[in-house]
């Protein structure tokens, strides 16, 4: 499953990069005249309803879903290591607080929190990564906290702290290493996540906004066309399925390799 | 324990302020004058002041903060702008849609999952296995703003035995539940089958089987019982991933709830109804979290919370 995993996000991420120059057509290009056209050999996965070249607006979406997914997944972890191991370390109030304010943040189901935060703040590209970092860092605190409160017990930990090392040092160099492998598999899993919670917010409207191509909003254009151009709806959505399936497979593979006794 | 459910009770409080304040500081996120947000560009100075006044947002914050409480308390959550009626009233109208799409949702899952569990692990490392995992692994994967324009696609456009969109008969329901319920199924299936696996270890399990019963039998008749304080623990726990789904499934299938309500709400600019559908969904996940938190801890006395 790993393989396959590794397989699917290797291609999208080929695809993000050099896709858009290996197709003669440009995303934002119109041809009104031949709009809703099916797929046909000169374009494979049809036209939407502005005749632009759906193609092409997947490989230019796929930059979009894959920098999305990065950039939540990247702020999120760094923020929710940070905080994560600070209250494991430290505990007392630090930890009261922290521990406090991820328990709040998790009384929000799902997306629920980043579609409020983004319907006050406007939709925009920046607002959704900002909204879905809000949500994100806290899975990443508690995943790393648990982690912390093992390794502050550990004999090489104590050893640094007994050999003069401040608080800084020995969080950023002994017990944060101990979380990485578990912050690793989350992260891959929370790359699914972002790409599904920006497609879904898109597909909302309230996320990226048309022309930008995101495969959310191309999504929420095939609605329209449910019965004349169900190819709208269906190349979209199975983009971001298999991305999805494919961090979702790399995702479980690690989290076999890290942790052995799950994978039964 | 009595202790038990006197400390959980205690610790949901905090919880509760918590969500109400970030809630509550939403209104005052928005990107310049709220009110003239609402009103658009083309309202004038006058209209703008007085919607100020009528959202109270030209009171001290820490008043604008107790009066929100105050109001909550008392199950006032302000008035809708675009209704001009309570924001209570409207979810209240919308309230039993909401609840019938969640909870056929979760029967759908619990009708698809359960079997499919414990066929996995009836079957452990056979196809039967490896093509219920998958199965399941696609339906995490697949996102339900996709699956459901699918199943309509196949079943009202192509097959023409289901409604597309809208209520009015129990068939309008079908496709929204289905496509609600899938994740949650998917989700179910892998902790059936690893909640199975863990007790067909037990020794009672291993004992049955000595006494000649088949691997299905000992399932069905001792294992299974066993393996359901997990299951019933994360059908609880998904609750709130349900609801949240409601938000999308409901604008699919123009389902008028909640979900539905508070997208409308978003697009009109109605910050109070934005607000009080929110606090509704995220209020209504708490106390569904707390419940099942409780009952888990009175199916299972060794529960304690230290």
């Amino acid at each position: 499953m790993i393989r396959v995993g590794v397989a699917i996000v290797f291609i999208a991420v080929l695809a993000a990069l050099i896709g858009p120059a290996l197709t003669p057509y440009d995303p934002a290009a119109q041809e009104l005249a031949r709009r809703l056209e099916g797929p046909s050999l000169s374009h494979p996965f049809g036209l939407d309803e502005l005749g632009r070249d759906i193609l092409a607006r997947l490989l230019s979406g796929a930059r979009i879903s894959l920098m999305v997914g990065l950039a939540v997944v990247s702020v999120s972890s760094i923020v929710g290591m940070l905080l994560g191991s600070i209250a494991g370390y430290f505990g007392g109030l630090v930890d009261d607080a922290i521990s406090r304010i991820v328990d709040v943040l998790m009384a929000f189901p799902g997306i629920l929190l980043a579609i409020a935060l983004v319907a006050v703040l406007g939709p925009s590209l920046t607002n959704v990564v900002l909204a879905l970092t809000v949500i994100g860092w806290v899975g990443y605190a508690r995943l790393v906290r648990s982690q912390a409160l093992r390794a502050r017990e550990f004999e090489f930990v104590q050893a640094a702290r007994a050999l003069g090392a401040g608080a800084p040092r020995v969080v950023l160099r002994h017990v944060l290493p101990t979380a990485f492998p578990a912050v690793v598999v989350q992260a891959t899993l929370g790359m699914a996540g972002a790409i599904i919670a920006e497609a879904a917010l898109s597909f909302l409207g309230l996320g990226v906004q048309p022309p930008t191509p995101s495969w959310g909003t191309m999504l929420d254009a095939g609605r329209s066309h449910l019965f004349d151009a169900p190819h709208l709806t269906i190349f979209p959505g199975l983009a971001i399925a298999i991305l999805v399936l494919g961090f979702n497979f790399l995702g479980d593979g690690l989290r076999d390799r890290v942790d052995p006794k799950l994978a039964k | 324990m009595g202790r038990y459910l006197v400390r959980r009770l205690l610790l949901t409080v905090p919880v509760l302020v918590g969500v109400a304040t970030l809630v509550f500081a939403l209104i005052h996120l928005v990107p310049g004058d709220p009110a003239q947000s609402m009103l658009g560009e083309g309202a004038s100075e006058d209209e703008v002041v007085q919607l100020r006044h009528r959202l109270g947002l030209d009171r001290p914050l820490f008043e604008q903060y107790r009066a929100f409480l105050t109001g909550l308390v008392r199950g006032d959550l302000g008035t809708s702008f675009r209704y001009g009626t309570p924001v209570t009233r409207e979810i209240r109208d919308r309230l039993l849609r909401t609840m019938q799409l969640a909870v056929a949702a979760m029967g759908v899952a619990i009708l698809i999952a359960i079997p499919l569990g414990i066929a996995a692990a009836v079957f452990r490392g056979k196809w039967i296995d490896h093509a219920a995992m998958t199965l399941a692994l696609v339906g995490i994967s697949m996102p339900n703003f996709w699956l459901g324009p699918l199943l309509a696609i196949l079943f009202a456009v192509y097959l023409g035995w289901l409604p597309v969109a809208g209520t009015g008969t129990v068939w309008h329901l079908v496709l929204p539940a289905i496509t609600l319920g899938a994740a949650l199924a998917a989700i179910l299936a892998r902790m059936t089958r690893a909640s199975l696996l863990e007790e067909l270890r037990e020794l009672y399990v291993v004992a049955a089987r000595a006494r000649g019963l088949s691997r299905l039998r000992a399932v069905v008749r001792h294992a299974f019982r066993n393996s359901l304080i997990p299951i019933v623990t994360i059908i609880g726990l998904q609750f709130g991933a349900v609801l949240t789904g409601t938000i999308i499934t409901e604008t699919i299938f123009a389902w008028p709830g909640v979900g539905r309500l508070l997208i409308q709400a978003i697009t009109f600019r109605d910050y109070p109804l934005v607000q009080g559908c929110i606090l509704f969904i995220s209020l209504t996940y708490v106390g569904m979290n707390l419940l099942t938190d409780l009952t888990y801890g009175i199916l299972d006395p060794r529960i304690r919370y230290d």
